[in-house]
């Protein structure tokens, strides 16, 4: 008689698969996506006017977040074991490709593929860097010139006055829309879902949903940097 | 027309090899790729040197036998297309040329050109076949199949195994090939019932046999001599992915013979 596979033994054979691994990294990148955008939206309230108590909209909205500590420490949970995941299987499958080819093509041309899709191991620890310092910059101020506290409107303002930091966090940018320019639609293919209806419509609103990204973020030190927000 | 051909020569899977230039002349636009490469082998055999060595057999792009990396592209430049059906007047005067094998783990180098492609028959072997019973033939038609099902069955069916996708995709990734097979067997009811642990199987041999992981990439296709399309491999990826969830042991307590 056998015995029934276990969660852990089932969830073991899953991973071991390089698919497996795939769609570990397809459902971290879309945990990932989903902050990505929300994050974007949260921010761009950088460009509403201040309410009637005075309060800026995007200072009302942090404190409104850092009181709501169930939702912060949740969503923190979440995001972090999505980038640990995210990276453990991103590592794994790198070195895989890496020993599936033990000696180069002295010639090899791509013809098909984009050049976001093939630098998907580059975008992603580049943003990886940027994230480390990003939550150094203006979560815990560590690498802040003159951080305060739930000042966020401040502190982003100050933060993006110098002009070297703010090119930094637009290169990142750039980066982080090519790592979703072939990432959101990749992992639909990833996790089984293609269809000749759907798949070129998909491919379209990735690469439009990257750019808004991009876009979106962009457009913060920018304003700063050009003293449209002061 | 006139030609510098820089090709790998290796003389045995544990030479190390290199690139080796020659030039050849008076090449035909008429002739196939192939037969270029017979024509500077008898120069090769006339001045006593070892002619290169490269897979072949139909010559009509149908059996997979032929291939290698032209310039950078597997097959060379003329999409939908093999080796043996690729024509010089797809090449021009004085062009330069380089011939490399199929570069893979998985597909080790024999001799110059040749690799082996045993791990592809493993790959099959892992699942790549229907259980049927055998005995007299059914009647036709006694299984229905619906037309969009043929129809894409039929296209998975079009690989013939050259390892072209292989050779084109950035992590050495057999997705494409096990996919069409996957694809092919699995959307007709005769592959209904080993759908799941064909998926399961035949992807962990290709693991086994050390091809990297599909990146979604898309050079595959591009390169595949028959059209294999992406979406196989999405199909391949579903079937593994609810394989592996749905998964149970046999339980052989009741029925046991
Ligand atoms: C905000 C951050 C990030 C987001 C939104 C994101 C999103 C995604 C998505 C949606 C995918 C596609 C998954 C698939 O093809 O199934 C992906 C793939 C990938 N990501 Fe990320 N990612 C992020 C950060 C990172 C980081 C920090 C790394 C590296 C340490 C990384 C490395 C990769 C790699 C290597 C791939 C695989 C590419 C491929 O297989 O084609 N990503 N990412
Ligand atoms: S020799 Fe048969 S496909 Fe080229």
């Amino acid at each position: 008689m056998t015995s029934p596979a276990s969660p852990i033994a089932r969830t073991l054979r899953f991973y071991e698969a390089p698919i497996g691994k795939k769609a570990v990294m397809a459902l971290s990148g879309l945990v990932l996506v989903a902050f990505v955008l929300g994050h974007m939206l949260g921010n761009l309230q950088l460009y509403l006017p201040p309410g009637p108590d005075g309060k800026h909209a995007l200072d009302a909205y942090a404190e409104a977040l850092q009181h709501n500590a169930p939702l912060l420490w949740g969503a923190r949970a979440v995001l972090t074991l999505s980038v640990l995941a995210h990276i453990l299987s991103a590592l794994q499958l790198a070195q895989l490709k890496i020993a599936a080819r033990p000696i180069p093509y002295v010639r090899h041309t791509p013809i098909a593929s984009t050049y976001a899709s093939r630098t998907m191991y580059w975008s992603g620890p580049i943003v990886l860097a940027f994230l480390i310092y990003h939550l150094l910059h203006f979560t815990t101020g560590q690498a802040h010139p003159n951080f305060q506290p739930l000042q966020v409107r401040a502190n982003v303002i100050n933060g993006f006055s110098v002009w070297y930091v703010s090119l930094f966090y637009i290169a990142a940018m750039a980066m982080l829309s090519t790592h979703l320019y072939h990432g959101v639609w990749s992992m639909f293919q990833s996790l089984g879902l293609a269809h000749p209806a759907y798949t070129p419509k998909l491919k379209l609103g990735a690469k439009a949903f990257a750019v808004l990204i991009a876009a979106g973020n962009i457009s913060m030190p920018l304003a700063v940097l050009t003293g449209l927000v002061k | 027309m006139r030609l510098t051909l820089n090709i790998w020569r290796q003389k045995s899977p544990v030479d190390k090899g290199r690139m080796v230039p020659y030039t050849l002349d008076n090449v035909s636009e008429h002739m196939s790729f192939l037969e270029m490469l017979d024509v500077l082998n008898e120069q090769l055999i006339t001045k006593g040197e070892e002619p290169i060595a490269f897979d072949h057999d139909c010559r009509e792009g149908i059996c997979g036998s032929c291939g290698f990396v032209i310039n950078g592209v597997a097959h060379g430049p003329r999409r939908g297309t093999t080796v043996c059906q690729l024509h010089m007047r797809s090449f021009n005067d004085n062009d330069e040329l380089f011939l490399e094998p199929w570069r893979a783990a998985a597909f080790p180098v024999l001799k110059d050109l040749i690799v082996n492609r045993s791990s592809f028959d493993r790959i099959i072997g892992a699942g790549g076949y229907i259980s049927a019973p055998t005995g007299s033939a059914p009647d036709g038609n006694a299984i229905l199949v619906p037309k969009p099902e043929s129809d894409m069955a039929m296209s998975a069916a079009g690989c013939i195994g050259c390892g072209a996708c292989v050779a084109a995709c950035p992590n050495a990734s057999a997705a494409l090939f096990t996919s069409a097979k996957i694809a092919h067997l699995g959307l007709l009811p005769q592959g209904q019932p080993e759908r799941h642990s064909r998926a399961l199987h035949m992807v962990a041999q290709a693991h086994e046999e050390g091809f990297g992981n599909c990146t979604n990439i898309g050079e595959c296709e591009a390169v595949c001599p028959k059209g294999i399309q992406l979406e196989n491999i999405a199909r391949m990826n579903r079937d593994f992915l609810t394989g592996a969830v749905l998964y149970r042991d046999p339980q052989a307590e009741a029925g046991a013979g």
